[in-house]
């Protein structure tokens, strides 16, 4: 079948503004909308660029904007969305060409919830123990990869970049939650700041864009009100 | 073209499991800096799913020794058994550091580390399956990537994300830098180091249908193999029995450890036929010949009789959702079918490379088959052959090479650095990679000539002739295949033309490696008479020790390879017949 694909285009190199392209693809219902921007950048178009690597979901490279929502490129398929697309970048961080965008500041507020584990404990020469439901207790937001589908479905992000989004607080809860470690008093510390899970207006529209089924909005929920039980 | 100069002590190339446990071991040591294509945490090691095999005896007794035996019999017998037994005793430490630094695996009712059966790991050398793979569901490389990550953020590592090195510079058979092209602006890179080591990880993108990542490309081994430095045992490449169908996306072996079982288009279940005692956890090799097997003789599903199914009906809701969430989500994202409820359409996969860059055990780099070993230059993870996998991987035993031999390349670093006196690069050493690309920049377009289009023609030439089951006359037909594809090849255009973000530019200079890869790979399949491991030549369908149990080592010339040999180190496990 003929799909139609709009994609937002833009150069840095000759284009003042990003403009809309139009393609048509053929496509079989089960091809994945990865695979219709390779048949355009392969032998149609070189120079259309997008992020990609494994290509079913797991590395989180092709976040991109399919027909208003966030979703990964490579996980979802024609069918789906049928044949009419409208693609654009992920919305609130700068676009560098067509579809990239800056992950710089995305990664930057990630890295500042200390998203590594906390524990000064010489642990010995075997595993520490945790019971399967201490392990459970942060077993949602261990699936995030940072493919930055909710900080930038964030109504609250697209208006105030100095929010952390909820990558971040998904990856402090993961830490947070993990009764192995003991560094939660400094991030909820950082957390508790006017650019910090407060911010969070629960639109909800990070858990419907998660493309890992996260809830990530419990998830902040939870970071909210550990920040307080913690006060 | 902006050229930009760098001074470090080491250079890691790969963000992938092997190239960040090798900065967390060298990082405290030195100035160092990894490089790397894509943002860290997208690299391969995240796909991977099932386990890490350790004999940590939580489950059941066990003994690292035994993991060496199945790791050794897996092997074919090509495995060099000092290596496997660093690999398999080291395991143990590898995983408890893992968990100390976070890592969330699955857990036992008693709080310990959760164990998993896999294919061909048995306890007390083949008496029954053994619970030995420490996995986190079946997300495992995933937890290990964002582990070693984490651990690197609170290092305050130095990351060059989104660099793609593309030539190394070695001068007087001693490294003196790598080359890099930074991918948002154009710019070339020179980093001046005396010491690199390559986790580029593998290079599936050879085959058509393949577990791999669009990024894997050879990379690493590719910018040595065209210095002169030979790949070790490239004929041996690993077909995973279960891919889904027609995508070649992974479904873990874990689904099997599992209790999932095969069953051809009869519902039968064939492996009892092919290894009556451990059945459907037979290691790869032996499940995806036994499959193609049944594929041609009439026993495949569907209306192209192409597949056979992957049942877990019998293993209940629950422990799939607990066990098995991910690739079960696969099925029903790709597929459309309810694996709780239906068998899953499956075909064999390419999905890793037993060979590549020659290491010794401390990751150092080889530059012949007598074992020279060349300064300055280590590898490890897929990207490198020690030889711990021989001819077929064991599963669960990659995610344990990453860790205990990147950390081992991450040692030799500091050993050499520590030793060695800061060198200097001239400024011309990006002369080579600056006339590349200019050549594809100003080369005008045609679409006869596209990256894409010899890309395919080679995935599925290769496909075709060098895939599971092979022979001298279709191995001799794909070299003729790789001569045309290399002539055009030296045409090769690109219809970009820009400096942001092209990455057209750099797929033209990828497809060179893969090239290169397949090119090393036929000619080594074609000398080796032999059936061993994952290389089936069903013109010599018998093992041959006494004309093979060597190392095959694959250097340049021109459109193939000249071949040289290595004897296989043995130790204390005699070659056998491998049966299951």
């Amino acid at each position: 079948m003929d799909v139609s694909i709009k994609i937002l285009r833009y150069d840095p190199e000759s284009d003042r503004k990003g403009h809309w392209e139009n393609y048509i693809v053929d496509a079989e219902p089960e091809e994945r909308i990865l695979d219709l921007l390779h048949k355009i950048k392969w032998f149609e178009d070189g120079s259309l660029s997008f992020r990609k690597s494994c290509a079913h979901g797991v590395c989180g490279s092709d976040a991109m904007v399919i027909n208003g929502e966030n979703m990964l490129a490579c996980q979802v398929l024609v069918k789906e969305v049928g044949n009419s697309l409208k693609i654009e970048p992920i919305r609130g961080l700068p676009v560098v060409k067509d579809l990239i965008v800056d992950m710089e500041p995305f990664f930057d507020s990630y890295k500042k919830v200390m998203p590594y584990l906390i524990n000064e404990k010489e642990p010995g020469d075997r595993e520490r123990l945790q019971s399967p439901e201490d392990r459970d207790r942060f077993e949602d937001t261990t699936k995030c990869i940072l493919c930055a589908a909710c900080t930038t479905s964030c109504p609250v992000f697209w208006t105030a970049e100095s929010y952390v989004g909820p990558a971040a607080i998904v990856n402090a809860h993961r830490f947070v939650f993990d009764s192995r470690d003991e560094g939660s008093k400094q991030r909820l510390e950082i957390l508790k700041d006017v650019n910090g899970a407060f911010r969070c207006r629960t639109a909800f529209n990070c858990t419907s864009a998660c493309p890992r089924g996260i809830q990530v909005t419990k998830a902040i929920e939870d970071i909210k009100r550990e920040t307080l039980l913690n006060n | 073209m902006k050229v930009i100069k760098h001074s470090f002590d080491g250079v890691i190339v790969g963000a992938g499991g092997a190239g960040l446990r090798a900065a967390i071991e060298a990082a405290p040591h030195m100035k160092l800096a990894v490089i790397t294509k894509l943002y860290p945490t997208r690299s391969h090691t995240g796909a991977a799913q099932g386990g890490m095999s350790a004999a940590l005896a939580n489950v059941e007794e066990d003994n690292w020794n035994w993991h060496a035996f199945d790791t050794v019999k897996g092997s074919d017998y090509l495995a060099d058994q000092p290596a496997v037994d660093i690999l398999c005793k080291e395991a143990i430490d590898a995983v408890i550091e893992l968990e100390h630094w976070g890592l969330p695996f699955s857990r036992l009712d008693n709080g310990k580390i959760a164990q998993r059966r896999f294919g061909g790991h048995t306890v007390k050398e083949g008496t029954s399956p053994a619970f030995r793979a420490c996995y986190a569901a079946d997300r495992t490389g995933h937890m290990i990537l964002q582990t070693l990550y984490q651990k690197c953020v609170s290092m305050g590592v130095t990351f060059f994300d989104e660099f793609q090195v593309l030539d190394i510079k070695i001068e007087d058979g001693i490294c003196q830098g790598v080359v890099a092209y930074e991918l948002a602006t154009g710019d070339i890179h020179i980093f001046e180091t005396r010491a690199v080591t390559f986790a580029t990880g593998g290079f599936g993108k050879i085959f058509k249908v393949s577990s791999n990542a669009h990024s894997l490309t050879g990379d690493g081994p590719g910018i040595l193999y065209q210095k002169g430095i030979p790949l070790e045992d490239m004929e041996f490449y690993q077909f995973h029995p279960t891919g889904i169908y027609r995508l070649g996306i992974l479904l873990s072996e874990a689904a099997r450890g599992e209790g999932g079982i095969l069953r051809n288009k009869d519902g039968e279940r064939f492996m009892e036929r092919y290894a009556p005692s451990i059945k459907d956890l037979a290691p790869r090799d032996m499940v995806s010949r036994a499959i193609a097997t049944e594929i041609s003789s009439g026993n495949g599903a569907g209306p192209d009789s192409d597949y056979v199914y992957l049942d877990l009906t019998h293993l209940g809701a629950e422990t799939i959702k607990k066990k098995l969430p991910d690739i079960t989500d696969f099925v029903r994202t790709y597929v459309k079918i309810e694996p709780i409820e239906e068998p899953i359409p499956v075909q064999p996969t390419a999905h890793y490379a037993m060979g590549g860059i020659p290491t010794d055990v401390n990751s150092r780099v080889l530059s012949d088959e007598k074992g020279t070993v060349l300064p300055g230059v280590y590898a490890a993870g897929e990207a490198a052959c020690v030889s711990v996998h021989g001819a077929n991987r064991l599963g669960t035993n990659s995610l344990l090479d990453i860790v205990v031999f990147g950390k081992r390349a991450g040692q030799s670093m500091v050993d050499y650095v520590t030793q060695t006196k800061p060198n200097q690069l001239s400024d011309n050493a990006s002369n080579d990679l600056t006339k590349k690309i200019t050549n594809l920049i100003e080369k005008e377009h045609t679409n006869e000539f596209s990256v894409a289009k010899i890309r395919k023609d080679l995935q599925d030439s290769m496909e075709e002739n060098a895939k599971i089951f092979r022979t001298k006359e279709t191995l001799e037909k794909q070299t003729e295949i790789l001569e045309e594809l290399r002539e055009r090849y030296e045409n090769v255009t690109i219809y970009d033309k820009g400096k942001v973000h092209n990455s057209e530019l750099v797929e033209a200079i990828e497809l060179d490696y893969l090239l290169d890869m397949s090119e090393a790979t036929v000619s080594s399949a074609l000398a080796r008479n032999e059936s061993r491991g994952a290389h089936s030549r069903q013109d010599y369908p018998h093992r041959d020790d006494t004309n093979f149990m060597k190392h095959s080592f694959a250097f340049k010339n021109d459109n193939s390879a000249n071949l040289k040999y290595r004897d296989v180190e043995l130790g204390k496990y005699e070659p056998m017949e491998r049966k299951y």
